[in-house]
């Protein structure tokens, strides 16, 4: 390590807007001076380097310009200005199989596409085996690529891209394809690489693969540099600027609570009953009202997110129109695609409630929260006797990030003690 | 435009965690090229990328040709049939109906039509080639001239083909080529292969921003250039008379395809006296110029000259506009 392998010199990428595109002779001369265009920044004074054997991660959302960016360090587009400096033979991955020619069997594609990412047919001989075994279609391989599934045809691709023997690797959020087993294999490959010292460059959406493979990342935004650091800083640093960017809470404002709630509405039109809980017969009105529930973070001064381990506290308002006995309030936390990742009332945290009558307000909290990264829903509801009063999903919503390298669902912390046949080789970890 | 260079320095030492590396993989050892991608590259850099990128034009070319072929059952043999049967329809309409008294006007015609046929093949084809693989120049990064290149190159393996066909009706009329001058064919051939990928690589540039370059080089280079080279008729016959009334023969030599198909016409059909027509009238008249041999010389380096300024230009142009074919395409 050490010497700069990927140079990106102030660079620059401006694209303009044609809002109408003329490419006939007859319309480029009726329009001829006045072809109206924007100019749209995709890059703006991007600079950083890459030295040999790191893998450097890219994020950004949408439009923030990685996608631009690794196709200036391809070389496939031309910055505007400045420019990207390469030491050794670069591969990349910016769509699987992009140089495959549909008639030519999957043997000749290899060779055809090894010497579009610019290799020799020397170089091509020494890793065909390696390829087509990682490939997995030594059956297949003198077919037509025409007839491959699309399966097949990704993994020709990534496997030609990585068997090659490049010095520079650029993948542009491929390993999303392919089975998960296939999956796993890439990033099985991937991490070969950096055992191997090779520079990686890699972009991806998934903040939990950066994080566990780059060594760095850069987050991009609007074409700008926002930050850098270490994978889980800069994974950190992401999330903060969507947050910033207002993309993650903002994205559902949770209704205000009924001006009257005395007046129980006429209909359950704004009470999403979940499954596992009744609906209050409407004769018996729905006595107990939820407000717009709110997350404390105790670290709410310094971010706007939770730690794993750290603790948060749910607070929710009720207005209960008369006294309620046996009231239970209810508590879901929700992960992706709402799956449920935990549940409880009070009743079964026991304590029992017998609800005055007037407003007030129900806290949770919750002590030490282990989960790994991601945005959580959370459900609130209220039930009486009758059945439920008010459900409230997502009453509110709150955000962990985990500064480990490690990935998955729940953040455990771990302690390793590594032994030899002459006592501790390793160790590490919380006390 | 990515460009290549040698490193100054081999890589690095290696770093911790290589004994993992792989037996025979030490890449850490092996010089590592330097690759700019920047806004401006010059015509020389551009062209040492090109030659870099030999194997790869190698590779193109022949893929143009198996996937023309692909799945039917004559495959590369219908590159020779096609030619052989517009000969042999030619030898029957020229030598029965339309009698214009040349002896072995097939010979005569073909002699020019073999290279037009490759001049305007590679021509075409490139034209369309940046617009045709969009896919592949959005995607991957390679000298983009090459593209056109390729379609020049396929255009010479059809060439080839062509050539075949025509020794075997040479031998089949008993036509003998002029044997001492056989050089000269490759003098004529040279310029002719500069000439197309010049005009290729910038109509290829030139159809990403305008398509309607694609149409109008087919009428153009198609009807027009076509008719006026003396392919079809003779120059010296038809054309030279004329022009010579009112001193403008040069004119005609304007035309850089010219003094080219008349080199291969010289060289193949080999008549330079006087002709007897096989017409009734037994007329005698000539069809090729009396020229030495070194006035053929001159006239096609005169051409190989344009065709070098061209292709520098062709360079320049498509140097300019390769920047934003991503974005155009």
């Amino acid at each position: 390590m050490g010497s700069t392998s990927v140079s990106i010199e102030t660079v620059s990428k401006r694209f303009r807007l044609h809002s109408e595109k003329y490419n006939s002779l007859k319309e480029k001369i009726i329009h001829i001076g006045r072809a109206p265009y924007t100019d749209l920044w995709a890059l703006r004074d991007v600079a950083f380097e890459v030295k040999e054997g790191e893998t450097l991660g890219i994020l950004g959302r949408n439009g923030s310009g990685k996608s631009t960016l690794l196709k200036c360090i391809c070389g496939v587009l031309q910055p505007t200005s400045g420019r990207v400096v390469v030491q050794g033979k670069l591969a990349g991955l910016l769509e699987l199989g992009a140089g495959f020619q549909q008639e030519l069997s999957g043997r000749e594609n290899i060779y055809l596409n090894g010497s579009m990412l610019g290799f020799s047919k020397r170089d091509v001989d020494r890793m065909f085996d390696d390829i087509v075994e990682f490939a997995e279609l030594s059956q297949f391989i003198d077919n037509q690529v025409k007839f491959y599934s699309s399966g097949m045809y990704i993994r020709l691709g990534f496997a030609v891209a990585v068997n090659v023997d490049p010095d520079v690797l650029v993948i542009d959020e491929v390993l999303a394809v392919g089975d998960e087993r296939f999956q796993r294999k890439c990033i099985e490959r991937v991490k070969q690489f950096q055992r191997d010292g090779r520079t990686i460059l890699f972009v991806s959406h998934s903040a939990d693969l950066v994080r566990s493979i780059c060594d760095r990342a850069v987050v991009l935004s609007d074409g700008v540099v926002v930050g850098s650091g270490t994978g889980g800083e800069a994974v950190r640093m992401f999330r903060e600027h969507l947050l910033e960017a207002g993309d993650v809470l903002a994205l559902r404002e949770e209704a205000p609570l009924p001006a009257e709630p005395e007046t129980a509405p006429q209909g359950d039109a704004d009470l999403v009953v979940p499954e596992h809980l009744a609906s209050a017969p409407r004769d018996e009105g729905r006595p107990v009202r939820l407000g717009t529930a709110t997350v404390v973070l105790a670290t709410a001064a310094e971010r706007p997110y939770l730690v794993p381990g750290e603790s948060l506290t749910l607070r929710v308002p009720y207005e209960s129109s008369r006294p309620v006995p046996g009231a239970v309030f209810q508590l879901d936390i929700l992960g992706d695609e709402s799956r449920l990742i935990f549940r409880t009332d009070t009743e079964a945290l026991g304590v029992p409630i017998d609800l005055p009558a007037g407003s007030g307000t129900v806290e949770f909290e919750l002590q030490g929260v282990p989960m790994s990264d991601g945005a959580y829903d959370v459900g609130l509801g209220v039930q009486t006797a009758q059945g439920l009063s008010d459900w409230r999903e997502p009453a509110c919503r709150f955000e962990v990030m985990n500064p480990g390298r490690s990935s998955g669902m729940v953040a455990i912390p771990v302690r390793t003690v590594v032994t030899g046949p002459d006592g501790p080789v390793a160790g590490g970890g919380p006390a | 435009m990515a460009i290549e260079a040698p490193a100054q320095s081999p890589g690095s030492p290696t770093p911790a965690g290589s004994t993992f590396e792989d037996a025979g993989r030490s890449f850490q050892a092996r010089p590592k090229p330097t690759r700019v991608v920047s806004a401006k590259t010059t015509v020389r850099e551009r062209l040492v990328e090109i030659w870099r990128a030999r194997e790869l034009l190698i590779y193109l070319v022949r893929t143009e040709i198996k996937v023309k072929y692909k799945n039917s059952f004559l495959g590369l043999v219908w590159s020779m049939i096609s030619p052989a049967m517009t000969l042999a329809v030619y030898t029957v309409v020229f030598g029965y109906f339309l009698k214009n008294g040349i002896p072995n006007f097939v010979i005569f015609l073909f002699s020019g039509l073999l290279l037009w046929n490759f001049f305007q093949t590679g021509v075409l084809t490139s034209t369309g080639v940046i617009v045709n693989n969009a896919g592949l120049v959005k995607k991957v990064s390679f000298p983009r001239e090459i593209l056109a290149l390729a379609a020049i190159g396929s255009a010479g393996v059809f060439l080839f083909f062509q050539a075949i066909v025509m020794v075997i009706f040479m031998l089949a009329l008993q036509v003998a080529p002029a044997w001492p001058l056989l050089w000269l064919l490759a003098v004529a051939f040279v310029p002719t292969v500069v000439l197309s990928a010049g005009l290729g690589i910038l109509l290829a540039s030139v159809n990403v921003y305008m398509r309607d370059t694609q149409h109008l080089v087919t009428v153009l280079v198609g009807a027009a250039w076509f008719w006026a080279c003396p392919i079809v008729y003779s120059f010296q016959e038809a054309v030279a008379t004329k022009l010579q009334v009112h001193h403008v023969e040069w004119l005609y030599f304007a035309n850089p395809l010219t003094p080219i198909v008349m080199t291969f016409q010289r060289v193949l059909y080999n008549r330079p006296g006087l002709v007897r027509l096989t017409t009734p009238a037994h007329v005698y008249k000539r069809l090729l110029p009396s020229w030495p041999a070194t006035t053929y010389l001159w006239a096609d380096a005169a051409v190989l000259g344009v065709a070098l300024l061209l292709f520098y230009v062709a360079m320049v142009v498509f140097g300019r506009l390769a920047d934003n074919f991503a974005e155009e395409l």
